[in-house]
């Protein structure tokens, strides 16, 4: 249906369009959403845990997780509330190298990410190895804020940003997916951008 | 407590009536062509189609009640930089269509049934969602006791001004505390600086018990100040729903 009166002002089509997934726009600036309040969590204080259903496999405190090799990776992120940003660099440790760092192989399918709020997000596993996410430590060079998930947040460029859970504190293997809050929320199970899967039902 | 947009995809809605607020804000009072319930706090996601096919989307609160009936309220903010606020501004009229889906969003929600008191802080335009639990709550005459901390630049850019007063004189367990940041007061109880956790204390001490509810709505610097206020007046983290919006 064409809105009567709406012209979109844009150029034709550029090689930065095909970056853009369908009902997204182009942001320069960096949004914040959260469901609550900013958690400040100092690094001293900051720790993580790998778990299998309810029981710990390995847990690092700051120190411990910033020894881990660190990884580059500049993508675009999209967010389901319909801004995408190009480009944004960050550095931080790939799942792979976590799970390499204790000694395991992924042990299910899903994964719940954890966070110090309380909130959760699922991801197919499969979706987190393979050097396609990471626990992100900093942005364009800098400590992430706190504003932002600082110190230490999932990095799962490729899904609608709600998955790459601020704040991070785990890992959690599950045996099945699991929805985590937004999906319990009315969010997609799985937010593929290139999908449009932003609501429960989306196909 | 899935939303099920799944049973909402888009649909067609017409503007029936269109109420100019504030010098920034103006309410646009949308038709549905098909059932559409919501609970107060939810927003839709509304879509524009240029002639090339060009489609912008951008999520608005909804201000009106469930109560008020099929009629959806949105109450929006012309953006000048923005894409979607302009067209509504400038171009929108009576009988004009556009697309919507929703509603949505299971957080950001209140309903008499899940009780009080409530304490609901908005920024400019972040009162948007709040006004619909307020109005929700003088429809249903509930008992739940209320306060909005509302804080805006100017009494003119006080959006739903009127009504708000209106229903503070009700004296029926709602308080309405404005906060002017480049302003004098013009109410004896308000106040003329940004919200801090001095305005939240004493704001509180208006309801007979702690916050059962806090909802805190506006632009990230707000909400980020609003909701470090509401932790240091003593208000748990875990209580305190969070909406932002802008960069």
């Amino acid at each position: 249906m064409v809105t009567r009166g709406f012209s979109s002002g844009r150029k034709p089509p550029t090689d930065a369009d095909a970056r853009i997934p369908p009902g997204q726009y182009l942001e320069q600036g960096f949004p914040v959403l959260s469901a609550g309040p900013t958690p400040h969590v100092r690094a001293e204080e900051w720790s993580f845990t790998l778990k299998h259903g309810p029981r710990p496999i390995k847990k690092w405190n700051w120190t411990e997780f910033n020894a881990l090799p660190l990884t580059r990776m500049t993508r675009d992120i999209h967010c389901v509330t319909a801004w995408t940003k190009f480009d944004t660099a960050w550095q931080g440790v790939l799942v792979d190298d976590i799970l390499a760092d204790a000694g395991i192989e992924p042990l299910s399918p899903f994964t719940l990410a954890l966070s110090f709020d309380g909130y959760t997000t699922n991801v197919p596993t499969k979706d987190l190895t393979a050097g396609k996410a990471m626990v992100a430590l900093l942005y364009e060079g800098k400590p992430i804020t706190p504003d932002h998930g600082g110190p230490a947040r999932l990095l799962v460029p490729h899904l609608y940003f709600w998955k790459s859970a601020k704040w991070l504190n785990g890992l959690q293997f599950t045996e099945r997916d699991e929805p985590g809050f937004w999906e319990l929320r009315g969010y997609h199970i799985y937010g593929d951008p290139w999908r449009e899967q932003r609501y429960t039902g989306d196909p | 407590m899935s939303d099920g947009p799944a049973q909402s995809p888009w649909q067609t809605v017409t503007i029936s009536r269109i109420e100019k607020r504030t010098p920034r804000v103006t309410s646009f009072f949308l038709e549905p062509s098909r059932p559409f319930a919501h609970r107060a706090g939810q927003h839709v996601d509304v879509r524009l189609t240029a002639p090339d096919g060009y489609q912008a989307r951008r999520s608005y609160s909804i201000a009106s009640a469930p109560e008020a009936g099929e009629t959806i309220e949105l109450a929006i903010e012309r953006l000048d930089d923005g894409e979607v606020s302009p067209f509504f501004h400038d171009i929108a009229a009576v009988g004009d269509e556009v697309e919507l889906r929703g509603p949505l969003g299971g957080h950001f929600i209140w309903s008499d049934s899940d009780g009080g008191p409530l304490l609901l802080v908005g920024g400019g335009s972040g009162v948007v969602p709040l006004m619909a639990m307020i109005r929700h709550r003088a429809a249903r005459e509930s008992a739940v006791t209320a306060a909005l901390v509302f804080s805006a630049r100017i009494w003119d850019e006080v959006i739903f001004r009127d009504e708000l007063i209106d229903f503070h004189d009700r004296r029926d367990g709602f308080d309405l505390v404005l906060t002017l940041t480049r302003e004098p007061a013009q109410r004896p109880t308000d106040y003329s600086r940004r919200v801090d956790a001095a305005v939240i204390e004493q704001s509180m001490v208006r309801l007979p018990a702690p916050p059962r509810f806090a909802f805190v709505c506006g632009s990230n610097a707000f909400v980020s100040a609003a909701a470090q206020a509401l932790i240091d007046a003593g208000v748990p983290a875990g209580l305190i729903r969070t909406e932002r919006y802008g960069v």
